[in-house]
């Protein structure tokens, strides 16, 4: 199965791949060839895509598959390779395969590889060699780590022995610990793995399809795709290590197979680090995904090829022969370049791809580093399929990467791109990635040095072994060149963290709608043994990027959308006309629907309407309806909807400068609201409320002289004491306004009173709006507890006691059915609740937090706000969220085709009944997760359909229909579905069903529940769609290497493990600001971005390095971002020039740590840097208050907390230990 | 046995420049029984009876029915009309000097009478006099002798006025009180009358306004800038306390104990502040008022909140000025349709109830409405407060439901078709309307108390007023009216208005009164003055006993017609207010008839024998009138026009009230004089003028010929001047009776055939009809088309029951 898919996929590798893959795999079989295979597998794939057009070859590609198969991991690459197979292998037939490559190249590497990637290298290796330097720290560590993998394989037996075992197989074991070409076989699954995602979308489906009976070997391709193997493939190496592979490794290859893989990843090593090399120069031109593109471009392998094939041949280590002498030669190109890094990216797809065509020079860079990379190529192998994550082999790996390439340790930064060349690299890019790899992730350059420095020492695997979350996403940008185009089923997008511009050709662009898995499994049954969840996050109303066309805005006339008149679905592209267009036929229910007269169209010879390519509901993914009036509440053309501000002006509120800070701001961001034409005045109307323990409200109207104050102290029954004049056109009331503005801060600057009220507040919003008949936003302005009598009373009720027991769940839910009733009128009237709180002690925002987030609005929470530090981020939020485009009195359905079914939604919203997703307001960030189920079986002709209507009022007052609809594949094969998932959607979603789950459940259920899960996932994958290799071998899917390090992310989180200091109201408000987060959000919030600073060019960022202390370098001064928080931490030796430049002091202790803007100096670099965080910035819908952390300041424990490889201080698990957790829990699955 | 204590000249002014003489304590003792047993005959001897009551009336604002009283409980149940008296307690008496020291009570626990003329004083004694010490002199007093007698003990002081002057000053509170739920034209005309109305307050006292419509709006005063005011929901009753939570007025109540000496109250706050701080401020406030701005969609009454804005009217006063005089003045334009006190539904297809209704039980809001205002009426009253109704509305607004509010409290009701209409604007700005003195002819949370002489009791009120519930010896077991009390709040008075009192003889038939002995009755009247002040006003009154079996011609010569009209005619309208219209009417025929069968001389079975004497003759001519009036007649009026004419009725002195029953009939004409005619159609004749007086109308009417020359125009002609002056002799006249009315009596100018004609022939006796028009003389009158009996027929008919021996 992976290998049909894979071949599909690998049809651009696959040629490279076949020989190798073939060859490759069958000695593999044993261990290696696996690996091999993976490369194979997934280049053959591609090729076989290409190749049954033309190639004869790529016949062999099936049986490649079928060896790489056993490497598989990668195989979920294979899919997407088919989906793309079709177009392109449809195309070129015969000459496909360098069509593929071509194309693929193209894709990827094509134009831009060559000539960025180039280019971006020298950049990227000198940030590696940033990294490179903190490597060469690791590196040091490395042998150290060596010394300890042997503990780490006796204490983590398992680990060992897996690796031994099964590691030792080729993957871990060989590529790691040694960087034995074999393991990095299973690197090269990786990158393998990588190709097929790249590949996949390409792809012939149809060969993939075909292809995958032969699974094994495509799977295995796939495998080193998703494997994104470097990563994992570190880990085995790390795993095997652990055992005597990892001393294999150095010494080559303990056991045989393990061994012999090790050799021929070693072998291949040398090969791939060519391939590698090249994936390297794209990526970095490109950054991350370059290089895998270029994979496929390269795929074209034709180099790669030639390396594979010789790899192939020979088991692992004929392959790697070949391999390496192409290494060789590449390198002899690539070294230049800067192997290491390169090779890092190459390792995997790129790198055998870009070698080719561009990848020649580049290539040789990687190469170069590629003489490490031999053993790169080991890991690649097996690493590839595994993914594995040799939790031992890693530590040791990195060492070993360091030493044997000390080169390559920039490359190692750089590495982490390699890693997924590390698939391909199977060969060369590993190698040389691998020495780079270790630091980086590098499975390959970790097993290789490991082996090396001290098979002896590590017990503990070696963090550069294990995948690295910066890798996967460099070499995903390094792997984007072109446009996404959403024309092809099933196809997975670039990650989240990558520039990329999408188009829409028929499907939803990922901006609006990301899923898990772009294949689905066919039967329920399937679904069920992967555990994979099958959900979407759809972001309704996201802004565009300016080079992106907003959806298109369709009016059908007065009959409104048309519609199947079966299941109700909006016209779009799956809707097939037929009898000459006078009929169609739903798309999701098949049923058959008159074309109303006003839309005949006659139909082209090909079936299509002619009128296809003018209809944006025909021809696009995404696009707007005009609405009739049968679309509107009671029937009545909506009203412009309404802002209201309410301010608490209770004795706290005042104090803190909260009141005359929103009065202030007011004033000039009422210029600002909401509108769609930006020459217009908004129509959005405004109304204020002030309040304590009574309400106030005012008459603003244009025709009075000074505004009137209505006081309701009757607040157990709220009601709207005026209509007229509370809800004002600002412009024609501006200077009542202005003058009530004035007035506010003074009139309560002397208020006693401490006590406030809160469910009145909303009700009086929410009865303003009923009275003005229209929809609105209610921006509310809280400081404290509502304890006065009034509706929605609370007490207080933080209970420190209750943490981590069985009742902890009570303090997630609220305190009184109050505010829920209270929501659903709020939802039904369309009135959406923003909440800013400024909080100086508990508020219970689990309760107050009730109505925003069932409303579809945000809490915005401001805890010991103090005007002087916390102005800027309050504004700038509040700004923000009165400016963003937003949508009321929302509806949203997802429908269908037959077969699976939307069952469970994840948000900021309410339901009052299964299908309807009510929200009262939905603004262009909020995203809501739908979980599917299978009710039936899914056919593979026809994919899965869903569409998902949104019903809303714009800010204009027009009512619209916003449709997304998105087609995915379906599989038969699990080997498809993990080639073809999501990590970072998949985290959303768990993060999501997690944090709900705490309302119900103890917070301990929810971790087992998710690790569980997780295990299973990945159990399943290794019962599945591995290689049959040793228990003791951690193997994960390429496209889920990050998982583990994800999940714990999630489980370390405040809300499922609070540290001591974490409040209650933290809790609450981190659980509901994650409802309705992104996947961009979420991933940013899981696993924030660290970046050095020590040097800044105009352009480009610094490459990223991993959350963890140990790449904090004294001497540096890093960002961290978050997405809610920005930290800059300063070493505590940082270099003076460094502090002059950022903030114009002489030394560290002048440093002031309550700093939150940068001082403005002119120097190149402190206006790049203040730059950089004001683009960071911007990029969140939350703005980020920069926060100086001096190392070993008080401050540095918050900073240290989101260093989140590391052991938390709350007892959360290091990355590497969870990984050895989750091996064991794995263990446990399969046994 | 008359003692008279005269005090110096030197010792009154003494004591009205508040100096206490330091003599010793004096006591006067006077026998229990004494206090207020009067001297045997009269100090004046009048010369006729109408005389005597007119002076009496003049000096002390009472008459009574009977101006000699039988002497036993049996007899005077014959006598049909009760012996009851109509008090005017502030009529008007400039005359009067106001004494400046605190009245002398008789000190038995059972009497405390003030000290008056009538008492017998044992002045050369001082001190111990007979057995019990009855008033106990202050030491001011100390002077008393016969030569310096007080004031209080000058017969013609039988009125007499104190000025308390303990206790603070109390401020005046208006409370404006102003639905907005009216035509813009209607509002603004009412916006200038308050704006105007500002200005006519003293400068200290305090104002304070609410507004309602579908919400009720209290108004701060004073605050800079942003104008504020507290909000309520319309449809939600709220507690006195309740009410001082959500206003923030938390300082405690001022004191809850009744009496001349609340607690300090607060002066003012931010609700009711003085005019001369907010007159500005709350001049703009007014202009800007602006409609109730709640959309009222096609076929609805817009809803209006007053049940609730009244009850926050009246928790707003209660908590912060008890038992101090304020008015919280009512402008509505229209009835309450949400809420509490709701009297009809915002859905404009169900009429508000008509008489019809409410025989029908149909009227489904009434009883909870007026339970609801009776409630507010009775705490209104409790503190002290007046309520005011200015209801301007074409169609009803509540009245009927209402009324209990200005009746319970002595406010005012005016109703108007429009705020827009100077009926309004005059009356609203006479309310205002000062004294010689610059004080508002109004008083404020008086009560009235009446003690008697032991051989009668009082029996109950009937007038603006509310049952303190004081039992006392002089309390009869009887009720007639507002009963079982001899105390009785009246929350707002103005010099006009007029209580009927019932008394009860309750001497026993062999308990003789010594021949020329009097009964005595003292009123007596604590009020707040406008000026602030809290007054005594002291009246007391006696009348001669008589044996009706042997003295019954000089019982008959005493009647007093007129005020038993007006006596019986309260009883019937109070009657009217519970029973069926009806029972009431058969009620009224059934006293006529035993009145004429007491008093009438005639052969039995022979109606052409019967005569009445003169004090007798146009009692039942007043019956008639009263018989067809609006106040017993409900045909051709809405519940509210009922209960309005009823409250007015109840509440104005006699001759308003004669006038009501009987309009008053003028005639202008080339013959002679204007001369009163008949009310009558016999009186409207071509060549006359008519003008009409019933108190609530003030008609002009032209005859036929008169009509014809004034269309011609003749009165432009200069040689036809003596035309003109015709024409404008009844004007003349009208506008003088209009500026002194109040309420402002509608002014209608009309014509033969005219249709506003018809409140003339309503009015007029239907002597001529289409029935009898050819029976009669040609020459006069004008035929009524009404099947109504004529006062010929009603007299004719009253006669043949009179002298009927089966009766």
């Amino acid at each position: 199965m992976n290998v049909n898919q894979h071949t599909p996929m690998a049809s651009p590798y696959g040629q490279p791949q076949p020989g190798y893959g073939q060859p490759g795999y069958a000695p593999l079989d044993g261990g290696y060839p696996a690996p091999y295979a993976p490369y194979n597998g997934p280049s053959s794939a591609y090729q076989p895509g290409a190749p049954p057009q033309g190639y004869s070859p790529f016949t062999n590609f099936p049986s490649k598959a079928v060896v790489a198969n056993p490497v598989s991991d990668l195989s979920s690459p294979l899919d997407l390779g088919p989906a793309r197979g079709p177009p392109t292998s449809g195309t070129p037939p015969v000459s496909a395969p360098q069509p593929y490559n071509q194309y693929s190249q193209g894709d990827m590497q094509n134009g831009p590889p060559p000539l960025t990637q180039a280019p971006p290298r020298p950049a990227a290796s000198q940030l590696y060699n940033q990294g490179a330097v903190n490597l060469s720290g690791p590196q040091p560590s490395y042998p150290q780590n060596y010394g300890p993998q042997p503990s780490m394989q006796q204490v983590t037996s398992q680990m060992t022995g897996m690796q031994i075992t099964s590691g030792a197989p080729t993957p871990t074991g060989p590529g790691y610990a040694p960087p034995r070409s074999s393991q990095h076989p299973a690197s090269t699954a990786y990158s393998a793995a990588p190709p097929p995602s790249y590949t996949q979308a390409p792809p012939p489906a149809s060969p993939a399809q075909t292809q995958p009976p032969p699974p094994s070997g495509p799977a295995a391709s796939q495998q080193y795709y998703g494997g994104p193997p470097p990563p994992s493939q570190q880990p085995f190496n790390s795993s095997l290590p652990p055992t005597s592979q990892r001393q294999f490794p150095s010494p080559g290859l303990p056991p045989s197979s393990s061994q012999q893989t090790f050799p021929p990843s070693s072998y291949s090593g040398p090969v791939s680090p060519p391939s590698q090399a090249p994936a390297h120069p794209v990526s970095q031109p490109q950054q991350p995904f370059p290089p895998t593109q270029p994979p496929f471009s390269s795929a074209p392998p034709p180099v790669s090829q030639p390396a594979f094939a010789p790899g192939p041949p020979p088991p692992t280590q004929g392959s790697f022969p070949p391999r390496a002498p192409p290494p060789s030669s590449q390198p002899g190109s690539f070294p230049p370049p800067g192997p290491p890094p390169t090779s890092m990216p190459s390792g995997q797809y790129p790198g055998p791809m870009p070698p080719q065509q561009q990848p020649p020079p580049s290539q040789p860079h990687p190469y170069q580093s590629g003489p490490p990379p031999i053993r790169t190529q080991m890991p690649p192998t097996s690493m590839a399929q595994s993914n594995h994550l040799p939790p031992g082999s890693q530590g040791p790996p990195g060492p070993p990467g360091p030493m044997q390439q000390p080169p390559s340790q920039p490359g190692m930064q750089g590495g982490y791109p390699p890693q997924q060349n590390g698939a391909f690299g199977q060969g060369r890019g590993p190698q040389p990635g691998y020495a780079g790899p270790y630091p980086g992730q590098p499975n390959y350059g970790a097993p290789a040095p490991a082996p090396a420095p001290g098979p002896a020492a590590q017990k503990r695997l070696d963090p550069d072994a294990i995948p690295s979350p910066i890798q996967v996403i460099e070499d995903d940008r390094a792997k984007c060149t072109e446009p996404f185009t959403t024309g092809v089923r099933g196809q997975v997008p670039p990650l989240v963290t990558t520039n990329f511009q999408a188009k829409d050709q028929g499907n939803a662009s990922p901006r609006f709608v990301r899923c898990t898995a772009y294949n689905v499994p066919c039967t329920a049954d399937m679904a069920k043994q992967s555990q994979v969840p099958l959900a979407a996050v759809i972001k309704p109303l996201a802004t565009l990027p300016p080079d992106e066309t907003p959806p298109y805005l369709v009016d059908h006339g007065e009959a409104g959308p048309v519609r199947c008149n079966r299941c109700k679905a909006y016209m779009c592209p799956y809707m097939q006309f037929i009898e000459g267009g006078r009929r169609f036929q739903c798309g999701f229910c098949s049923c058959v629907t008159e074309v109303p007269p006003h839309y005949f169209q006659h139909l082209d010879h090909t079936g299509k309407r002619v009128d296809c390519y003018d209809r944006p509901e025909l021809s696009l993914g995404s696009y707007e309806f005009v609405a009739t009036v049968d679309y509107c509440k009671n029937n009545k053309i909506p009203q412009p909807p309404a802002f209201i501000f309410l301010i608490d002006v209770s004795y706290n509120a005042v104090k803190s400068g909260m009141v005359n800070i929103v009065c202030q701001e007011l004033k000039t961001l009422l210029d600002y609201l909401p509108r769609e034409n930006p020459e217009m005045d908004s129509v959005v109307r405004v109304g204020f409320v002030t309040y304590n323990k009574v309400l106030h409200f005012y008459n603003v109207k244009a025709s009075l002289a000074q505004p009137q104050m209505l006081v309701v102290s009757d607040v157990s029954d709220m009601f709207v004491p005026l209509l007229d004049g509370f809800l004002v056109n600002v412009n024609e009331s501006r200077l009542v306004i202005e003058s009530l503005l004035d007035q506010i801060p003074e009139m309560f600057a002397d208020t006693r009173e401490t006590e406030t009220v809160f469910g009145p507040v909303i009700q009086a919003g929410l009865e303003a709006l009923k009275a003005a008949d229209c929809s609105g936003k209610l921006f509310v302005f809280h400081t404290s507890l509502p304890i006065a009598e009034a509706p929605g009373k609370l007490k207080n009720r933080e209970d420190k006691k209750l943490v981590g027991t069985d009742k902890e769940k009570s303090l997630f839910q609220p305190q009184v059915g109050f505010y829920n009733t209270l929501a659903k009128e709020c939802v039904a009237q369309g009135c959406c609740v923003d909440l800013f709180l400024f909080p100086n002690q508990y508020v219970d925002v689990a309760t107050l937090g009730v109505v925003p987030v069932s409303t579809g609005g945000s809490i915005y929470k401001y805890t010991y706000f103090q005007a002087q530090s916390d102005t800027e981020r309050f504004l700038n939020d509040l700004r923000r969220d009165v400016q963003k485009l937003v949508g009321f009195d929302a509806v949203m359905r997802v429908r269908t085709s037959t077969g699976i079914r939307a069952t469970d939604f994840f948000g900021s919203f309410f339901m009052s009944n299964t299908t309807d997703v009510e929200l009262a307001g939905l603004d262009c960030d909020k995203a809501i997760t739908v979980e599917f189920k299978h009710d039936d079986k899914l056919s593979e002709e026809t994919g899965a359909l869903m569409q998902c209507a949104v019903l809303y009022t714009s800010c204009s007052g027009q009512r619209r229909l916003r449709v997304h609809n998105m087609a995915v594949n379906c599989c038969s094969q699990l080997a498809d579905l993990y080639r073809n998932c999501e990590t970072d959607t998949i985290i959303n979603f768990f993060s999501k069903y997690a944090f709900r789950g705490l309302l119900n459940n103890p917070t301990k259920a929810v971790r087992d529940t998710l690790i569980n899960q997780c295990a299973q996932i990945l159990a399943c994958y290794r019962k599945n769609c591995a290689s049959p290799s040793s228990a003791g071998q951690l193997i994960l899917p390429e496209c889920m290497k990050l998982l583990p390090v994800y999940l714990n992310c999630v489980l370390k989180s405040d809300v499922l493990m609070p540290g001591a200091d974490v409040s209650l109201d933290d809790r609450a408000y981190l659980r509901q600001l994650i409802s309705g987060m992104d996947v961009t959000e979420s991933h940013i919030f899981f696993y924030p971005r660290l970046l050095p600073l020590t040097k800044l060019e105009s352009g480009s960022l610094p490459l990223a390095v991993r959350d963890s202390e140990e790449r904090l370098s004294k001497g540096g001064v890093y960002l961290l971002e978050t997405g809610l928080h920005l930290f800059l931490w300063v070493g505590a030796s940082v270099q003076q020039e460094l502090l002059l430049n950022i903030f114009g002091t002489q030394s560290f202790s002048q440093i002031d740590p309550s700093l939150t803007s940068l001082p403005v100096l002119d120097n190149p670099f402190s206006q790049r840097l203040r730059d950089i965080i004001e683009s960071f910035r911007a990029q969140r819908s939350r703005y980020m208050k920069l926060m100086v952390v001096k190392q070993e300041d008080k401050a540095e424990l918050i900073f240290r907390h989101f260093l989140v490889e590391d052991k938390s201080a709350s007892g959360g698990a290091s990355y590497v230990d969870f990984l050895c957790h989750m091996h064991k829990e794995i263990r446990q699955l399969l046994s | 046995m008359l003692f008279c204590i005269v005090v110096s000249r030197e010792e009154q002014r003494r004591q009205q420049s508040g100096a206490v003489s330091s003599g010793a304590n004096s006591t006067l003792q006077i026998l229990p029984t004494v206090c207020l047993t009067p001297p045997v005959s009269p100090c004046v001897a009048m010369a006729t009876f109408p005389e005597y009551i007119a002076q009496n009336e003049e000096r002390d604002g009472v008459r009574f029915s009977w101006n000699v009283w039988p002497s036993s409980r049996l007899e005077a149940t014959r006598m049909v009309v009760p012996v009851a008296s109509l008090f005017t307690p502030l009529r008007e008496r400039p005359d009067l000097p106001p004494i400046q020291y605190e009245p002398v009570l008789c000190s038995r626990a059972t009497c405390r009478a003030v000290l008056n003329p009538l008492c017998q004083v044992d002045y050369r004694a001082k001190l111990q006099m007979l057995t019990v010490v009855l008033f106990q002199f202050p030491p001011s007093y100390a002077g008393i002798s016969e030569v310096n007698q007080p004031a209080e003990l000058l017969p013609q002081f039988s009125t007499i006025e104190y000025v308390v002057q303990r206790g603070p000053q109390m401020p005046l509170v208006f409370l404006y009180l102003v639905d907005t739920c009216m035509e813009d034209e209607d509002l603004q005309a009412l916006k200038e009358s308050l704006q105007m109305s500002l200005s006519l307050l003293p400068p200290t006292a305090l104002v304070g306004l609410i507004t309602f419509g579908r919400m009720v709006q209290v108004h701060e005063l004073g605050c800079e800038g942003i104008s504020k005011s507290y909000v309520f929901r319309g449809t939600k009753d709220l507690n006195a306390k309740q009410l001082q939570e959500m206003l923030g007025l938390t300082k405690p109540a001022a004191n809850q104990g009744r009496g001349p000496q609340p607690a300090q109250p607060p002066l003012s706050n931010r609700f009711l502040q003085p005019v001369q701080k907010i007159d500005m401020n709350l001049t703009d406030l007014l202009g800007e008022l602006q409609r109730d701005p709640w959309p009222v969609t096609q076929g609805k009454r817009p809803l209006r909140s007053l049940g609730a804005a009244m009850s926050i009217a009246v928790g707003l006063l209660e908590c912060t000025f008890p038992n101090t005089g304020a008015r919280v003045m009512t402008f509505i334009g229209g009835p309450a349709t949400q809420g509490p006190g709701m009297v009809v539904g915002d859905e404009l297809k169900t009429p508000i109830r008509s008489w019809h209704d409410l025989e029908k039980d149909n009227a489904k809001f009434m009883k909870k409405a007026t339970k609801h205002y009776e409630s507010l009426a009775n705490r209104a009253s409790a503190n002290g407060h007046i309520i005011d109704i200015y209801a301007c509305a074409l169609d009803q607004t509540g009245l009927l439901e209402m009324k209990c509010c200005p009746n319970y409290t002595g406010g005012y009701m005016v109703m108007a078709d429009s705020f827009n209409t100077s009926l309004f604007k005059q009356t609203f700005q006479r309310v205002f309307s000062k004294d010689d003195q610059g004080s508002f002819k109004m008083a404020f949370a008086a009560t009235l108390e009446v003690k008697t002489s032991r051989e009668i009791k009082v029996s109950g009120a009937i007038g603006p007023c509310v049952s303190l519930n004081a039992k006392g010896p002089c309390v009869s077991e009887n009720e007639i009216g507002t009963g079982g009390t001899c105390q009785w709040k009246i929350c707002g008075l103005d010099p006009s208005t007029t209580l009927a009192l019932y008394f009860e003889v309750v001497n026993q038939h062999n308990a003789p009164i010594p021949q020329g002995g009097r009964g005595a009755i003292q009123f007596v009247t604590q009020y707040q003055h406008a000026s602030g002040q809290r007054r005594i006003r002291v009246t007391t009154t006696a009348r001669n006993w008589a044996d009706a079996q042997t003295q019954i011609q000089s019982i008959a010569a005493s009647f007093d017609q007129e005020a038993a009209a007006i006596l019986m005619a309260r009883l019937a309208v109070f009657r009217a207010e519970t029973e069926e219209g009806p029972d009431v009417l058969r009620w009224l025929d059934r006293q006529l008839i035993r009145l004429c069968q007491k008093f009438g001389d005639y052969h039995k079975d022979d109606p052409n024998s019967f005569r009445f004497s003169e004090t007798f003759s146009l009692y039942p001519q007043f019956m008639f009138h009263l018989r067809r009036s609006p106040f017993l007649q409900v045909f051709n009026n809405s519940p509210d026009e009922s209960s309005y004419y009823r409250h007015q009725f109840n509440r104005h002195d006699l001759t308003q009230a004669l006038i009501m029953i009987q309009p008053v009939l003028y005639a202008y004409s080339f013959n002679g004089p204007p001369e009163p005619v008949l009310l009558d159609s016999s009186s409207i004749l071509p060549d006359r003028i008519l003008l009409m007086d019933t108190f609530f109308q003030i008609l002009i009417y032209h005859g036929e010929t008169v009509a014809q020359w004034r269309k011609a125009g003749y009165q432009e002609m200069p040689e036809y001047e003596n035309f003109r002056h015709l024409l404008q002799a009844p004007v003349d006249d009208a506008q003088e009776l209009l500026h002194t009315r109040f309420p402002m009596p509608r002014y209608i100018d009309t014509e033969h055939g005219g249709s506003q004609a018809r409140f003339l022939l309503s009015k007029v006796n239907p002597s001529q009809t289409h029935n009898n028009m050819y029976t009669w003389g040609q020459e006069s009158g004008a035929p009524i088309l009404t099947d109504d009996v004529s006062l010929q027929v009603f007299m004719d008919h009253l006669k043949k029951l009179a002298v009927s021996s089966a009766a």
